[in-house]
């Protein structure tokens, strides 16, 4: 079944948001790179869900409204966007900057979460462990780091982007500077607040990752009141949902069916 | 035609085979290669070459700001400007200039400029700039920020000169309940201020706005590059209704003189190669950080990137000759080039970058000499 793809207003501001399937709703936020593609993780979550991917204000074929200058307008812009829905009840999945998003949106308004699931989330700081520097990397260094994998970094390398595609990840970059540069991809006042994600939440990281190494999931464990579990894949990098997704997938639809419960 | 001798110090007692181990001599190069001992000697040399320029007749003796790099030791111009001031008596001093959007509080910068204007009796010239993208970095400002930033900063700063305080300052950036400056600036209404830049369109119309006439200093580029921007500014203010005078339009080149060029060339040489290859090092991220410059200007830069990684990246001295990104040679060629920039763009503000890279102090002096009495009085006919 193919994503259908649709320009919804919240307010004065375009989202484009691709949804697929059908169920109980499963937003999922993406991270810094943007959603440069369709991925198989969607299609996978979507068996017996409605999984929406909204790309993010700022972002690919989104408006990007001055009034977002930072992490928290985007977390109240996204509960007006849940709103805007009639989204009741819905999952909350979050992949990196999209991890870091999902748990802003959560201290704030947590009534209509049935679960969140943290994927190798910004967000919060592991004292003397800083974050790898994907403003410092080139572009090829990027891609080998983001990844465990370097065959797959090989074949990620090779696909070189159209012109169009270019400008989007350039837009996506300006964006992501906004949200991530200082304090560098993280806010200084969430930790203190995840206590207040009182709803089922799941932890799922990439032993390797070099931009928030392992122990940052740790450190999730430990603030979230509710943490059902912890993923930790191994040979896994950056990007669990891409590099090791059919490890993941089970792992991430189990929790989703237990949470509901 | 105005004279300024504008020194950027370098680290020169660098270890180059070290440093060209790391990503650039910017941000991440290890201050474990800073030697205090050999620094404090080379500020020492620095400041005496700079002071030479009032004996020379020089205008101005000039400044800037860099931070977290051996490509200049002066993360905070200003002391190098309090010390140039007790060391000068007619002289004008120009800080080219201070960063405005790396600082919280501008106000800090107003009050400096203050301070320094008070204490030389009115030399000082106020540099606005925005700081390299590789200052992003070292700062933590956020770059997608920075345009806003530094206009918000010079609306703030020139207020504080030039207002009645106390009064109360609103902006995007910054918001300050008590604006009242003390002391005030020397000169009236306030010291002029000068606009260095790699030559952004955005800065172009900005700066040649008739509320602001500022001169324009286009910094490190070609002679097609500087003659292309000092022109849009002269047609930018043909749009704004005016007619721009030689004294808004300003370079800042590199200048070696020597009996010949064959000689200058040969002197200047490691110098100039040091400058381009070994201390403006560094990758694009560094360069220009995301939001550093609008979309189509960083899409632009990347392409031209492109292009150019091709190319052998080594700029050698001929090339910066040939293209005249460096004016090196005999004094007749010197003279030549710069009337030649004249002609062409009516620019009326010089800005001789006489030491570069390691160039020995040795060298340095004797260029500017030569510079002061076989280049110098035809500029002044």
């Amino acid at each position: 079944m193919p994503a259908q793809t649709s320009s919804v207003k919240i307010g004065d501001v375009a989202i484009k948001l691709h949804r697929v399937g059908k169920g109980t709703p499963v937003l999922f936020l993406h991270g810094a790179n943007g959603l440069p593609q369709w991925l198989p993780f969607f299609d996978a979550i979507a068996d017996g869900y409605e999984v929406l991917v909204p790309e993010h204000p700022g972002f690919g074929g989104s408006d990007d409204p001055p009034f977002i200058r930072n992490i928290g307008d985007l977390a109240l812009f996204y509960l007006d966007f849940a709103e805007a829905l009639g989204l009741e009840r819905f999952h909350l999945i979050g992949h990196s900057l999209g991890g870091w998003l999902a748990a802003e949106i959560a201290i704030r308004d947590r009534a209509r979460l049935l679960s969140v699931t943290i994927m190798s989330a910004a967000g919060i700081r592991v004292p003397g462990l800083p974050a790898g520097d994907l403003f410092i990397w080139g572009p090829e260094e990027t891609v080998r780091n983001v990844y465990y994998d370097q065959a797959l970094a090989e074949r990620m390398l090779a696909m070189k982007p159209t012109e169009e595609q270019m400008d989007v990840l350039l837009k996506n970059r300006f964006t992501a500077t906004k949200f991530g540069w200082q304090p560098r991809w993280y806010n200084p006042d969430l930790e203190k607040w995840l206590h207040r994600i009182k709803v089922p939440s799941l932890v799922v990281w990439g032993k390797e990752d070099k931009i928030f190494p392992y122990q940052y999931a740790d450190l999730w464990m430990k603030r979230l009141p509710d943490a059902r579990g912890l993923v930790m894949v191994e040979k896994c990098g950056h990007a669990p949902h891409v590099e090791q997704a059919d490890s993941v997938i089970p792992k991430v639809r189990a929790f989703l069916k237990e949470a509901a419960r | 035609m105005k004279l300024l001798s504008f020194h950027l110090m370098p680290y020169r007692p660098l270890d180059f085979e070290a440093a060209a181990k790391h990503r650039s001599a910017w941000v991440v190069l290890p201050n474990s290669l800073y030697d205090p001992v050999k620094g404090a000697e080379e500020y020492e040399r620095h400041i005496d070459f700079l002071v030479r320029g009032e004996a020379l007749g020089f205008d101005g003796i000039g400044v800037n700001e860099h931070h977290q790099t051996a490509y200049g030791m002066m993360p905070a111009p200003n002391l190098i400007a309090a010390n140039l001031i007790a060391r000068t008596k007619t002289v004008k001093i120009a800080i080219l200039g201070r960063a405005l959007p790396l600082t919280n509080n501008p106000v800090f910068i107003a009050e400096e400029y203050a301070m320094l204007d008070n204490l030389s009796k009115g030399r000082i010239i106020a540099g606005f700039v925005r700081g390299i993208g590789a200052e992003y970095h070292s700062s933590g400002t956020n770059p997608y920020f920075s345009h806003e930033r530094f206009h918000e900063a010079h609306d703030l700063i020139v207020r504080a000169w030039t207002e009645p305080g106390p009064w109360t300052f609103e902006s995007e950036n910054y918001n300050l309940r008590y604006v009242n400056l003390w002391p005030r600036p020397y000169q009236q209404p306030h010291p002029p201020i000068w606009i260095p830049s790699q030559g952004s369109s955005e800065t172009v119309v900005w700066a040649s706005h008739p509320d602001r006439k500022y001169p324009f200093l286009v910094t490190f580029s070609s002679e097609e590059l500087v003659t292309r921007y000092l022109t849009a500014y002269r047609e930018q203010a043909r749009k704004h209704g005016y007619e721009a005078s030689g004294d808004q339009l300003g370079w800042a080149a590199p200048i070696y003189v020597a009996e010949t060029d064959e000689r200058a060339k040969e002197d200047a040489k490691r110098g100039i190669e040091t400058l381009f290859n070994n201390y403006l090092r560094m990758t694009s991220e560094m360069l220009i950080p995301p939001g550093y410059t609008s979309l189509s200007s960083t899409k632009n830069f990347f392409k031209m990137r492109q292009t150019m990684a091709t190319r052998d990246s080594f700029q050698s001295a001929d090339q910066l000759i040939a293209s005249g990104t460096a004016v090196i040679g005999s004094p007749k060629t010197v003279r030549a080039a710069i009337e030649r920039m004249r002609e062409k763009t009516g620019f009326n503000i010089l800005i001789g970058m006489f030491q570069f890279g390691v160039l020995t102090d040795e060298l340095a002096r004797r260029s500017i000499d030569l510079f002061a009495a076989e280049v110098m009085p035809h500029l002044r006919k």
